[in-house]
């Protein structure tokens, strides 16, 4: 390796010494070279492209040997421009941009913003029960699995690759229920404004009952890999302290929060969705550290599992109930049903409209093609996703489309105390500091 | 209103009890004897109190039907035109805790004499909305988080929106405020003009501010003075323009399949 290979900035072309791009395998000829300089002082660019970044983040971080002593984070690498976009679709269609923002937690982004639009149009009392449990079923699967992610990628950066392993093993068994009830992996668009977009299909509470004794099973495997583990502990304690009064002023929430002993959980303290009928504890932990953030994950997973369960039995009890608001002038008109060449529109719907009812064929035309106008004014309901407060500000002048919808991140904020969790500590626990953070590139850029 | 200082006194029973309530007790003491009210005060009872009422705003208009232009309708219904007004200021009393807030907020004012730093309060679906006027944000973001009874100790970011018909405020920027003490949940809403974008800065006050306001210049152009460094946050930096402005469009190319045309989203028909 020479510095003369660098198409991005020669030698000359900074004002703040030498540039080196290592890629690997060139250890001896970068000591070499650094070693002829008297300067300790090394900038490193980390990523955006580099596996223990968790996605497109790029660090910068300056370091005296191996002690940290600034570092800063670079966004902006996945930015697709999704708030953008949803001012250019009808308020059902946003559901299917804002899904993929935050991809580990996809139905906690479409509940922010139906909750929000449904506060809007006055129909939050309007929504059916049923509906209220499916989405309550989904998110907290849906956290069981962001959560297995968290621990999974944050154990293999630091090298625990059977961590890495198992955690994807049993998130694909959350994947599989996902895909079986709305016919998605990821990108669901499955939570719509006034309710779900589909019944339960037939068998799927018995294939959430089988998860749930499954999990109980493997869940302990985790605490018995872990939760001892010298190797582990001595990686995670005391790494990336970040104190109560740090959180507050720097805006965190979630596990981070959580993991000073503060018990600010929004399912609790601002139930949405019915969170107020589950029996369920908020997990804290004491130690502001991130082994303190990933016995928490550890925790809320049995309390999802145990908030899946009640939702199972409340299920069970409304089959047959309707899962979208009364209101015609709302309700997608059309059930879907598995036709001969896949997913579409049910047949006795396609013969109501095509050939019995001339209005019920304007009334689908009309919702589908134009959708539903939302009186004007703003609303801001905030969720409590894996990764903290997640909000979004809905904003409506009237019309058939989103006139802005933004999206408060948690992973946006929390990836902020990167500096202060890691300064003045070593480049290695970076990047457990960043883990424990869990930050989803996707949400940060949106 | 001339209830006003009663406020403060509202105990944490108060907001309990129902509004009209708190309403008939507040016109009765009106005009109990030696409050020097001349003439009798009007029934107030709660079928007799006016609806809530204010200056609204014409922030846009919509023109035609269904918001398609260019297609032959010869309805005339193309002509029609309605202007999009936002939910109008509220009148005392909002109603539960809001009164309490606003209350404390009020006399916090008052007491350093910046009485109009408040413009306008909007109540709407149950979430409250402080218009602040923008020299006054730091003042008034300070008591909110710091004020006893208001310890509005968590900010949830700051999101711009942009009105670009509102003339000489085309820019809003709408903070979110928890307060994790009482468990409460308000809003800020500043307003700059589009020939002048510049809003102070709130990073001093609220340090998770930071990023936040550098994807609101990002976004939409406005400047927040007096931050330690306001630089593009999501866009490359030598980006030009900001995105999320409504004059910036939204970008694509025609997309051809089957031999059919289809254009980029914000060209296509709409009803909007």
């Amino acid at each position: 390796m020479t510095t003369e290979q660098d198409f991005y900035a020669a030698p000359g072309d900074t004002s703040q010494g030498r540039v080196f791009t290592v890629t690997g395998q060139d250890w001896d000829s970068i000591t070499q070279s650094i070693g002829e300089s008297a300067d300790e002082r090394v900038v490193v660019n980390m990523g955006p492209q580099h596996p223990s970044t968790h996605g497109v983040l790029r660090l910068i971080l300056e370091l005296e040997g191996e002690t940290v002593t600034e570092a800063r984070c670079g966004i902006g690498y996945l930015h697709t421009g999704i708030e953008k976009n949803m001012e250019f679709r009808s308020w059902v269609q946003g559901v299917t941009f804002c899904t993929r923002m935050d991809y580990l937690s996809p139905f906690f982004n479409e509940a922010t913003y139906v909750l929000g639009v449904e506060r809007l149009l006055d129909i939050e009392d309007d929504v059916p029960e049923k509906a209220q449990v499916m989405r309550v079923l989904l998110m907290e699967l849906n956290r069981i699995s962001s959560h297995l992610v968290a621990i999974a990628t944050g154990g293999m950066e630091i090298g625990a690759l059977t961590v890495m392993t198992i955690g994807f093993r049993e998130r694909e068994l959350v994947l599989d229920l996902f895909e079986l009830i709305t016919g998605l992996r990821m990108n669901h668009a499955f939570i719509r404004p006034g309710g779900v977009a589909q019944d339960l299909p037939p068998g799927a509470l018995d294939e959430i009952r089988d998860f749930v004794a499954l999990m109980k099973k493997r869940l302990p495997e985790y605490a018995a890999l872990c939760n001892a583990n010298p190797i582990f502990k001595g990686r995670l304690e005391g790494v990336g302290h970040l104190d109560l009064a740090g959180c507050m002023a720097l805006g965190l929430t979630g596990p981070v929060l959580r993991s000073t002993g503060y018990a600010w959980d929004l399912r609790k303290t601002q139930p949405y969705c019915g969170y107020e009928d589950y029996d369920f504890e908020v997990q804290t932990w004491d130690t502001a550290d991130s082994y303190g953030r990933f016995r928490i994950r550890l925790n809320e997973m049995w309390e999802s599992l145990k908030i899946v369960e009640q939702c199972a039995e409340r299920l069970a009890g409304l089959e047959g109930a309707p899962v979208m608001v009364a209101d015609k002038k709302i309700a997608w008109p059309s059930q879907l049903a598995i036709g001969s060449d896949g997913m579409g529109n049910s047949l006795d719907h396609i013969r109501h409209i095509m050939g019995e009812s001339m209005e019920a064929l304007i009334h689908h035309f009309k919702l589908v093609t134009e959708g539903f106008r939302v009186p004007a004014g703003q609303a801001y309901v905030p969720v409590e996703s894996p990764r903290g407060e997640l909000g979004a500000h809905v904003v409506s002048d009237g019309g058939t489309r989103p006139f802005r919808a933004h999206f408060r991140d948690p992973s946006f904020t929390n990836l902020q105390a990167t500096s202060v969790m890691s300064e003045g500590g070593m480049v290695a626990d970076v990047i457990v500091a960043i883990a424990s953070i869990d930050p989803v590139m996707g949400g940060v850029d949106r | 209103m001339s209830d006003d200082t009663t406020d403060d006194k509202t105990d944490a029973n108060e907001s309990a009890r129902p509004v009209e309530e708190r309403n008939l007790e507040k016109a009765k003491a009106e005009t109990g004897a030696g409050s020097g009210v001349a003439q009798p005060a009007p029934e107030q009872s709660p079928e007799n109190v006016p609806a809530p009422t204010g200056e609204v705003r014409a922030v846009g208009a919509r023109h035609g039907m269904f918001g398609v232009s260019g297609t032959g309708d010869t309805s005339g219904y193309g002509g029609l035109v309605s202007a999009t007004v936002f939910p109008a200021p509220s009148q005392k009393p909002y109603g539960g805790w809001f009164d309490e807030v606003a209350g404390a907020l009020e006399a916090r004012l008052e007491a350093t004499e910046l009485t109009s730093a408040i413009e306008s309060v909007v109540v709407h679906r149950g979430e409250i909305t402080f218009h602040v006027r923008r020299e006054d944000l730091p003042f008034v973001a300070q008591m909110l988080r710091d004020d006893e009874a208001l310890r509005f100790e968590f900010c949830s970011g700051v999101s711009g929106v942009h009105y670009p018909e509102d003339t000489g405020r085309e820019l809003h920027a709408v903070y979110h405020l928890t307060s994790m003490t009482h468990n409460r949940r308000i809003r800020l809403e500043v307003t700059a003009p589009d020939s002048d974008p510049h809003l102070p800065s709130l990073v001093s006050i609220y340090p998770t501010l930071d990023w936040h306001e550098r994807e609101t210049y990002d976004m939409f152009g406005l400047i927040f003075d007096g931050h330690p460094a306001l630089t593009r946050v999501l866009m490359p930096d030598d980006w030009p323009g900001h995105p999320q402005r409504k004059d910036y469009p939204l970008g694509g190319i025609p997309v051809e399949y089957k031999g059919g045309s289809i254009p980029p989203p914000d060209q296509r028909r709409s009803y909007n």
